[in-house]
């Protein structure tokens, strides 16, 4: 059912979104767009040696992709790169299908699998991070 | 009256059960579905006499060839071309659209020459143009959009001036299901002299065309918009314009003659057709042309404005869904917002109902900025739908509304 997916955490993520805005000055920063649907999402990150200092964002989209973001800054938020880096791969290998037990609010994407033309969604937040950490082309596309 | 239960019969995918329930297919402006008649035709083709087209001399060619180019005349006959010398195949309304660009634009326009879009216009029918406006310093200028989704025509007019050299504008919006006034629009450029491209993606399924009373100069759409396959689609062009416009492509029927000195064109329609084409797709189209001429025009366009009044009446009875587009004279689609809950989300939870809408931005991302809206939801109608599908996704939308209460 579709309430796997739209469960009461992805909503109140969606109603109120964490850690949502910009950071001056940031060390990282990149912006995500899914084409498909015109999502768009902006992350900004504080790096500090190899912890992870602060994470934002700002976008606007669909419930799963905002959602998906708010929970992601509050995992990653405060963390060693080293650990990040892990729960990065993990959810990207989720979203594919692999069969993970995600701690906290993650879990909350264990199903995005079984919706695939929601998975760009639920990882366009992780992928325009990744970009950011990478620093490579600071902007990215689900397509 | 169209008899529903045996025009449903001839598509068995409306059988289908998805998620448990049953289907209620609603995306039929992305594409529709394909009648039996016209499954088994390409199947036939495979089976029966499956060959390469026009150079080959036995028997199985000459067949083939056969039905390709009977496809020509019945897709003549449906549109009232003048000849079926007018009738282009190709991949479908976008590579129609960027065959006049890429040929006509490119060798007849000029740095400062004006091509008139409309606001509400499919990428297809922007992008290309924006592309030769990077190449030979074209300007794009944008008809815009009133409120109710119907086009400005006051605007319109005001926009031609001596520098308007092309006009190219949807016959029927995909997002709005306005229909654009498309007469007065070619009655205007006709009088100025200026050719019009006419993209009759969304109406050719829908409403009888007609290019000769039109007087359009081009006309392009898409054979899997109209209960054909995907990947074929037809550019009608007037012969005086086809002639005068060089290939684009080159290489296998475009050509009469080739020596490494010099290469001698093949006339219109085959110059445009380089290549083997898509042979099976091309003859599914004719038994799509077969299948939308076996009803009756009227009978189509009073069912599909039944179910559009019906749908509108419904829908708007849901707290906070808005529909966008309320032009006077709709066809085919019915687009809707609801609060501030993203069509993405919308189209996932319905979906789980067994209803299939579309959501997202429509390829018509202006449009979209035009109603300050990142994306609608969209109910989109064919010759199959019933007022039950309607009040199936009428409920779908109450389940919406539950989830995000």
């Amino acid at each position: 059912m579709s309430n796997q997916l739209y469960q009461q955490t992805v909503l109140k993520h969606n109603r109120d979104p964490r850690n949502f805005g910009e950071i001056d000055d940031c060390s990282h920063h990149a912006e995500g767009f899914n084409p498909l649907c015109g999502d768009e999402v902006k992350v900004f990150l504080q790096v500090e040696g190899d912890e992870l200092k602060d994470l934002k964002f700002t976008g606007k989209g669909c419930a799963v992709s905002q959602a998906s973001a708010s929970i992601m800054t509050e995992a990653l938020k405060g963390k060693k790169l080293s650990e990040v880096q892990v729960q990065y791969e993990d959810f990207i290998k989720m979203a594919s299908g692999e069969k993970l037990n995600p701690s906290g609010e993650i879990a909350a994407f264990a199903g995005i699998s079984q919706f695939p033309s929601r998975v760009k969604c639920a990882v366009l937040a992780w992928k325009t991070f990744n970009a950011a950490i990478a620093g490579a082309d600071n902007t990215i596309s689900t397509e | 009256m169209l008899d529903i239960a045996k025009i449903r019969a001839d598509f068995p995918i409306l059988e289908r059960q998805v998620h448990k329930k049953n289907l209620a297919y609603l995306d039929n402006g992305a594409t529709t579905l394909k009648p039996n008649q016209v499954v088994e035709t390409i199947d036939k083709h495979y089976k029966e006499e499956c060959s390469n087209i026009h150079r080959g001399i036995h028997w199985l060619s000459e067949r083939a060839t056969e039905s390709y180019e009977g496809t020509r005349e019945k897709v003549k006959n449906l549109i009232n071309a003048e000849s079926t010398d007018n009738i282009v195949f190709n991949s479908g309304t976008t590579a129609g659209i960027n065959l006049v660009v890429q040929s006509y634009g490119r060798s007849q326009l000029n740095a400062g020459d004006e091509v008139i879009i409309s606001a509400m216009e499919h990428h297809s029918n922007i992008v290309p143009w924006q592309m030769l406006r990077d190449e030979k310093g074209i300007v794009i200028k944008v008809v815009p959009v009133l409120e109710d989704g119907s086009l400005d025509m006051a605007a319109f007019y005001a926009l031609i001036s001596e520098k308007t050299k092309f006009i190219s504008i949807m016959y029927v919006s995909n997002v709005l299901g306005t229909v654009n006034p498309m007469q007065e629009i070619c009655d205007k450029a006709n009088e100025l002299n200026i050719p019009v491209l006419v993209d009759a993606a969304q109406a050719i399924a829908h409403m009888p065309v007609d290019v000769q009373k039109l007087n359009c100069t081009f006309m392009v759409f898409s054979a899997h918009k109209m209960y054909g396959p995907t990947g074929v689609g037809v550019l009608y062009g007037k012969a005086e314009y086809l002639e005068k416009m060089p290939p684009v492509n080159g290489g296998g029927d475009m050509i009469l003659s080739v020596s490494f000195d010099k290469t001698v064109y093949n006339v219109a329609p085959y110059k445009f057709e380089a290549g083997t084409p898509n042979i099976a797709g091309v003859i599914g189209l004719g038994a799509a042309v077969d299948y939308l001429l076996t009803f009756d025009w009227q009978q189509v366009e009073d069912r599909e404005a039944e179910l559009i009044a019906y749908a509108h009446e419904k829908l708007e009875q849901i707290p906070g869904l808005k529909i966008i587009g309320t032009a006077k004279i709709k066809s085919g689609a019915v687009s809707f917002t609801m609060k501030d809950i993203h069509p993405h989300d919308i189209g996932t939870i319905v979906d789980r109902s067994g209803v299939a809408i579309r959501t997202g931005h429509h390829c018509a991302q202006p449009l979209m900025e035009f109603y300050g809206i990142v994306a609608t939801a969209r109910a989109s109608f064919a010759i199959y739908n019933t007022k039950e599908e309607v009040d199936q996704l009428v409920k779908a939308l109450e389940k919406v509304q539950e989830i995000f209460a």
